[in-house]
Order: structure tokens, then C-alpha cells, then sequence
């Protein structure tokens, strides 16, 4: 069985090795020449006031759970599709029935303008 | 494929789900849709109340159905409606409607009366209905979920309330901690039996030899996962800050409706699940009951707000009911479903009342606000006597009778220690209940009389009189009570 | 030792290591970060069990889902790494009290009760290189078996979107809506 795997495998060995590669390469073919006006904001960028970890507003918050809730709603699409022929109208239906159920969060969701950023 | 078929039969077991379902998502869209004048309290109540009498009303079938034929499953035996469902869905009708009908007026003041509110308070049922009716891990689990993820929305949702806020959080973390070792527990049951069906699982549980560790460590896990939702010591520590910060609404449906829910789960699986393994916690319980009892009472001596009383008070209560399963016999089973049964009335109305003094410009926060009471609100002080002589167990009062089968199926069982030290903890109770009413009579020197002007809506004062009224009836004639409770048990039983 | 053992430790050290240097890190986006390590060790073991479509969920959701909201969240909340220096110490003991408790219990259910838990087992042995057929499996089985929890997963997850909605509105944009 992970012999079927093989090929994730070696994707993920090249995928974890390319940066890491690179940086070395990087490292030992460049000049080392630190001085303090490379770390200063680049020509009209502006300093920065306060660290980067500053309050942001819930909406991200907001957006990123929704995302979470119909990332998982997709991911009982996915059973269902594969096994779309085998389930017949009956899946359809049941898979209707929970989409509708979503759909009035959906619905929910867009009037009381929860996606409205402004 | 003729497994995945939902067969009309299917559809009746559900139904009561079904509707609630129905019920609350279309809440959701006539408020988002159609209704635009938001002053008025009532438009998402009054499809709310709907729902509970559509869903009484497929209880009286299935009530029927179940005396004339016996208990019967659907859905592949997933979901099982037997007498023990039946009365467990009624106690969650009783708690949403009245839980409905105080929050039109109170979270109408507040400013919150919104169609979500409602639709979470069905989908809170929906969820406890089928953790009554499950007989599959899975179900039981997912239908826990819904009740508690509905139940932390509605703890906090008073989001300018800091306290509210607080609460919900708190809930939030403990609540998902105790699922995910609840989660670890069925997923042992599961190894154990190799299938999700508490049926099933009873036989596996049953083949073991005494002593099995993975036994072991599913009963705890589930012990302790089951324990935190009933709120009993050691895992109490949320239960007063919830009640506390929660909207007074809230706190009345969370303490009566979700207690009970979780004691059905509670019942359910150790009646039929761990039934074999009795031995094993029976002795476990019965010390988490005697620690839940002292811990409960002795606190509630020390506090002076009335919530925080309240809710320690329903800790302790959580430690008699355990004795009543404790037990094991028909008489302890008994008296959990009548405790139960009371419990709704005596404690609901305990909180109604808070809520609705709160609402109408007394401060009913400490103990100290209810000087007084009786020469400004006579009518109303006369219910909280009611309530808090019930929840004391003064007979013939409702609460009278729950402590009565459960006392006398421990001593039945031989466990006089026990049955003594719950004696002397009803006295304790007795302390800071009867203080609260002492305090509604007491009248400061020198302190006008305010006349009063307590008039509440309608909804609140028949909620009131309803919950007191009940709480007299079961005192008085407990007759048909008794036996509907019986027959619950007998369901659970088998 | 079999390929199969091998990857199981392998997975095993990088859950065990990742998990330790996420409760370790002073720094909160290291922990969310050394976290993906952890869920993608979980999902390696998934895949060792034949749990196709488990591992993908766990993917999916955990890493690409729920780590990312982990992230939003500790942006939301602006921590200073000086204020975690004396996180939970005064309840050290009772937290080292129950960690060692529960490890105690789950030691002996180790070392006593290993083998003591029985699954259903396949009627027909895998061919060796066949890929399994889990995702097939448990969309028919979710889709007859358990219709009733999947129909109510969606009521769940509706719950969760009224309750994101509820919790994170602020006021304002109620009244001008």
C-alpha cells in the first residue's frame, strides 16, 4: 500500500529540499556585506511605527471561520461525487437536503450583510 | 442498495427533528426577509411556539405508537423511540416554551429579540432530541454537539455584556475539552465492539472479562466527558460562571433543558452500554455524587448573588440525581425522571423570576435586593416560596417527590451512609434556600414602602404561574406523573 | 522491520517532535506553525491505516482550514511574547498532576490491554499496490448507514455559521443594516 504513495513522496522530498537548496546555494555564492542602511525601509517606504502583531479587524476573523465551515461542507461533497452513480436520485436528494440546509445560512448570512466589508 | 432507502417509518421516528429543523431555518429566513418592524417581541416567537406544539403534538403520536406497540427504531436502527425518548422530548418542549416565552419579553428589553435567537434555541432542541432518542455513538455524539454549540452562541449572546461574553468563552473551552474526551471514549467503545450501535456495543461491553483496561478507559473517559455536561464536581467549575453571566433566559433553558439532555445521554449509555459493567461504576458515580453534593451545597451557603446560588444549588441537584442512578433500581430510575420532571418547573420558574424582577427595575442580583419583596410584590413572592420550598423537597411540593423515590431506592440498596449524608446536605440546602425567603419578608427600619408596581406581560406571568402551578399539581397528585416517569424507565430498562 | 514500521516511527517522531515544540515556542505563530507538523504526521498515520480520505480531511481542514484560522486569531489578539513568559505557572503542578495521571492510565492501557480492541475487519484482503477503496467506502456508508449524522452535520454546521455571525458583529454595522 505506500508503495502507492511513492510519488507524493518524492514530491514532498523535492518540494522540502528546493528552498532549502536554494538558500544554501544562495548562501555560499554571495558576497556577506551587512550594513545598516540595507535593513532601513527602501527609498520613500515609511518606517514602521509598531510591530507587526497590531489588532486587526474581526472581519478577518470572520472570513477565515466562514471559509473553515464550507471547507468542511465541500468535504462532504466529495464522498457523494465519488460515489455519485452507486447513490443514485437518493444521494442527489440527500445532498440536496444538506446543501439546503447550508444555503439558508447562506442566505441568512448575506442579509444581515455579514460579508459586507465596509 | 435497498439499505439506503428513508422509509415513511423512518420519517415518523424523526419527525420531531425534523420539524424543529424545519421550524428554525425558517425563522432564520421570514427575519431576514420579511420581517421589518423589529420593535415587535413576538414575530419570531410565535412561529417558535408553533414549533413546540408541532412537535408536542408528533409526541402524542409517538406516545401512542409506543404504548400500543412497544418501543421501535429507525434509520438502521440508529435512532430508537421508546418511553424513555418520548419523555425526555416532552421535557424539552416544556423548557423551550417556557424558555420562549420569557425571552420575547427579555431579550426584547435587552434589544436581542432576533430570529437567530430563536432558530438556536430549536436547533438546541433538535440537538437534545435526538441525544434522547439516538441509540448509535455517532448520532448521540453529533446531536450532543448541536445542543452545545447552540448552547454557547445563545450563553454569550448578549455581546456587550462583558459577563456574557466571559461565559461563553468559558462554556466554549470546558464544553469542548469534555466532548473531546466524551469523542475519545466512543471511539474506544467502537474498538471495543467494532460497531456504533449501543445494542451491539452492549453485547461486546458484556463478552469482556471484569477488570479490561480498554473497558476501563472508556467508561472513565466517558464518565468524565458525560460529567462535565451534567456539571458535577469535579467538573463544575463552569457551571456558575455560565449561569451567571448568561441572558436569565438562557441560563433557565441551558440548567434545566441541557442537564437533562445530557442525564438522557448519561442514562442511555450506561443503562445499555456499560449496563454489564455496573460493578465498575457504580462506586465511581456514587463518590462523584457525594463530592458534586457537598461541593454544590456548601458553596451555594457562601454566595450572595442569587444566580450564582441558583446555580451552585443545580450542581447539587446533579449529585442526587446521580444517586438516583447510583442505585441502579427501578425506584433510583425512577426518581431521576420525576427529579427531572420537577426540576424543569421548580428551577425554571426560580430563574423566570429572577429574570423577570431584573427586567421590571428591581435589582435582583444579591440576596440583599430581595429585602422587602413580599410588601412591593405579594403575588410574586409567594411563587418564589413555592420554588424554593420545591427545590429545598418540601413536600407536597414537586420537589418532594423526586428526592423521596431517590432516597428511598439508596436506602433499598443498603447505602445508609450515603442516604445519610444527602439528609444532612437537603438541611443545608434548606439554609440558603429558606434565606432567600426570609430575606422578601424582611422589611428595614425606616425603608419606604415602595408600591408596587411589578406588572409584567402577559407571556411572564402565565410562564410563572404555569411553572408554579405545575409544581403544586405534581406535589399534590403525583399519581400520573409517577407512572408516565415509570414507564420512561422501564423503556431505558430494558 | 517492514517499510510499513519504518514510516510508522517515522510519522510517530514527527508528531511527538512537532507537538513538543508547539507547546514550547514562546512565540505563537512558531507554535501555529510547528502545529501543521504535528497534523501532518496524524494525516502520514491515516494514510498507514488505509484512511484515504481521512488523510485528505485532515489536509484539507486541519492544515489548510484550521491552522489558518489559528493564525487570523493570534493576529486578532495582539499577545506580547513578554506576557507569555509566565503563562499558567501558577497552575503548573495540577496540570503536571494530570498530565501524569492520564499518562499513567494510558501507559497501562498500553502495555496491559494492547490487542484488547477489535475492528471490523475487510472481507476481502487488499492486493498488494492496489490503491483502497476508502473514499468509495465511506461516501456509500455516510450516504446509507449514516444518513442521519451526515443530514445533521449540515444542521450542525448551520449552527456554527449563525454562531460566527453572532459572535464576531459588532454593533454598528447592525444598526445601519
Amino acid at each position: 500500500m505506500p508503495r502507492d504513495y511513492i510519488p507524493i513522496l518524492i514530491f514532498v522530498v523535492v518540494a522540502a529540499a528546493f528552498p532549502i537548496v536554494t538558500l544554501l546555494v544562495a548562501k555560499l555564492i554571495r558576497p556577506s556585506a551587512p550594513g545598516k542602511t540595507k535593513l532601513e525601509a527602501y527609498e520613500c517606504g515609511i518606517a514602521p511605527e509598531t510591530d507587526t502583531r497590531g489588532r486587526y479587524s474581526i472581519r478577518f476573523y470572520l472570513v477565515a471561520i466562514l471559509f473553515v465551515i464550507f471547507d468542511v461542507e465541500t468535504i462532504f461533497l466529495l464522498p457523494w461525487a465519488i460515489q455519485f452513480d452507486a447513490l443514485g436520485l437518493f444521494g442527489l436528494i440527500e445532498m440536496l437536503v444538506f446543501l439546503a440546509i447550508l444555503i439558508v445560512g447562506y442566505v441568512w448570512l448575506f442579509r444581515q450583510r455579514a460579508l459586507k466589508w465596509a | 442498495m435497498d439499505a439506503i432507502l428513508f422509509s415513511a417509518a423512518d420519517f415518523h421516528v424523526l419527525k420531531p427533528v425534523i420539524l424543529l429543523c424545519l421550524f428554525g431555518c425558517g425563522i432564520l429566513i421570514t427575519d431576514a426577509f420579511l420581517i421589518r418592524n423589529r420593535a415587535d417581541r413576538w414575530k419570531n416567537a410565535i412561529p417558535a411556539l408553533a414549533a413546540q406544539v408541532a412537535v408536542a403534538a408528533s409526541l402524542v403520536q409517538h406516545l401512542g405508537d409506543v404504548r400500543s406497540g412497544g418501543a421501535f427504531s429507525g434509520l438502521n436502527g440508529s435512532m430508537q423511540v421508546d418511553g424513555f425518548a418520548v419523555f425526555f422530548n416532552w421535557l424539552f418542549v416544556l423548557a423551550a416554551s417556557l424558555a420562549i416565552v420569557i425571552s420575547a419579553r427579555y431579550m426584547g428589553a435587552e434589544g436581542e429579540h432576533r430570529g437567530e435567537f430563536y432558530a438556536l434555541l430549536l436547533f438546541a432542541q433538535a440537538g437534545m432530541s435526538v441525544m434522547a432518542a439516538g441509540y448509535d455513538l455517532v448520532v448521540l455524539f453529533i446531536g450532543l454537539e448541536t445542543m452545545a454549540l447552540s448552547f454557547y452562541v445563545l450563553v454569550g449572546f448578549l455581546r456587550d455584556t462583558r459577563r456574557s461574553n466571559e461565559a461563553a468563552l468559558k462554556y466554549l473551552i470546558l464544553g469542548a475539552f469534555s466532548s473531546g474526551l466524551l469523542a475519545y471514549g466512543f471511539s474506544i467503545l467502537y474498538g471495543i465492539s467494532g460497531s456504533t450501535n449501543l445494542g451491539e456495543i452492549a453485547k461486546a461491553v458484556a463478552a469482556r472479562s471484569e477488570g479490561d483496561l480498554a473497558l476501563f478507559l472508556a467508561l472513565i473517559t466517558c464518565s468524565v466527558g458525560l460529567l462535565f455536561k451534567i456539571a458535577a464536581a469535579p467538573f463544575h467549575m463552569w457551571a456558575p460562571d455560565v449561569y451567571e453571566g448568561a441572558p436569565t433566559p438562557v441560563t433557565a433553558y441551558v440548567s434545566v433543558a441541557s442537564k437533562a439532555a445530557s442525564f438522557a445521554l448519561m442514562l442511555r449509555i450506561f443503562l445499555t452500554a456499560f449496563e454489564s459493567a455496573a460493578e465498575a461504576w457504580m462506586p465511581l458515580l456514587g463518590a462523584i455524587a457525594l463530592v458534586t453534593m457537598t461541593i454544590g451545597n456548601f458553596a451555594a451557603v457562601t454566595q450572595t448573588n442569587v444566580k450564582r446560588m441558583l446555580a451552585y444549588s443545580s450542581i447539587a441537584h446533579a449529585g442526587y440525581i446521580l444517586l438516583g442512578l447510583v442505585a441502579g433500581n427501578e425506584t433510583g430510575l425512577r426518581g431521576v425522571a420525576v427529579y427531572l420532571l420537577a426540576y424543569v418547573f421548580m428551577n425554571y420558574g426560580a430563574f423566570a423570576l429572577v429574570a423577570a424582577l431584573r427586567r421590571e427595575g428591581e435589582a435582583a442580583e444579591d440576596i440583599d435586593d430581595f429585602n422587602g419583596l413580599y410588601h412591593r410584590a405579594p403575588g410574586y413572592t409567594i411563587l418564589l416560596a413555592i420554588f424554593m420550598l420545591s427545590l429545598t423537597g418540601i413536600p407536597p411540593l414537586a420537589g418532594f417527590y423526586g428526592k423521596y423515590f431517590i432516597f428511598l431506592a439508596i436506602l433499598r440498596e443498603g447505602y445508609y451512609l450515603v442516604a445519610v449524608f444527602a439528609a444532612i446536605y437537603v438541611a443545608v440546602s434548606a439554609f440558603y434556600y429558606f434565606r432567600l425567603i426570609r430575606a422578601c419578608w424582611l422589611l428595614e427600619e425606616g425603608e419606604q414602602q415602595k408600591p408596587a408596581q411589578l406588572d409584567m406581560n402577559f407571556g411572564t406571568r402565565a410562564a410563572l404561574v404555569a411553572c408554579a402551578l405545575l409544581t403544586l399539581l405534581i406535589g399534590i397528585y403525583p399519581q400520573p406523573f409517577i407512572d408516565l416517569a415509570g414507564e420512561s424507565v422501564l423503556a431505558a430498562l430494558r | 522491520m517492514s517499510i510499513d514500521s519504518i514510516l510508522f516511527y517515522l510519522f510517530a517522531v514527527i508528531i511527538l517532535g512537532s507537538a513538543i515544540m508547539t507547546i514550547t515556542r514562546r512565540n505563537v505563530v512558531h507554535s501555529a506553525i510547528w502545529l501543521i507538523g504535528a497534523l501532518v504526521g496524524v494525516a502520514g498515520l491515516y494514510l498507514l491505516q488505509g484512511a484515504e480520505f481521512l488523510a485528505g480531511v485532515q489536509i484539507i481542514v486541519y492544515i489548510g482550514g484550521i491552522t489558518v484560522l489559528f493564525l487570523f486569531v493570534i493576529m486578532l489578539v495582539p499577545v506580547r511574547e513578554e506576557a507569555l513568559t509566565h503563562r499558567f505557572s501558577s497552575q503548573k503542578w495540577i496540570a503536571v498532576f494530570c498530565s501524569v495521571v492520564v499518562l499513567v492510565i494510558l501507559m497501562a492501557f498500553v502495555v496491559h490491554g494492547g490487542g484488547s480492541l477489535e475492528f471490523p475487519t475487510r472481507e476481502a484482503p487488499l492486493e498488494p499496490g492496489s490503491l483502497t477503496k476508502n473514499s468509495e467506502e465511506v461516501g456509500y456508508v455516510l450516504f446509507s448507514e449514516y444518513l442521519l449524522p451526515f443530514e445533521l452535520a449540515s444542521i450542525l454546521l448551520l449552527v456554527a455559521i449563525i454562531g460566527a455571525v453572532v459572535m464576531s458583529k459588532t454593533r454598528k454595522s447592525e444598526t445601519e443594516s
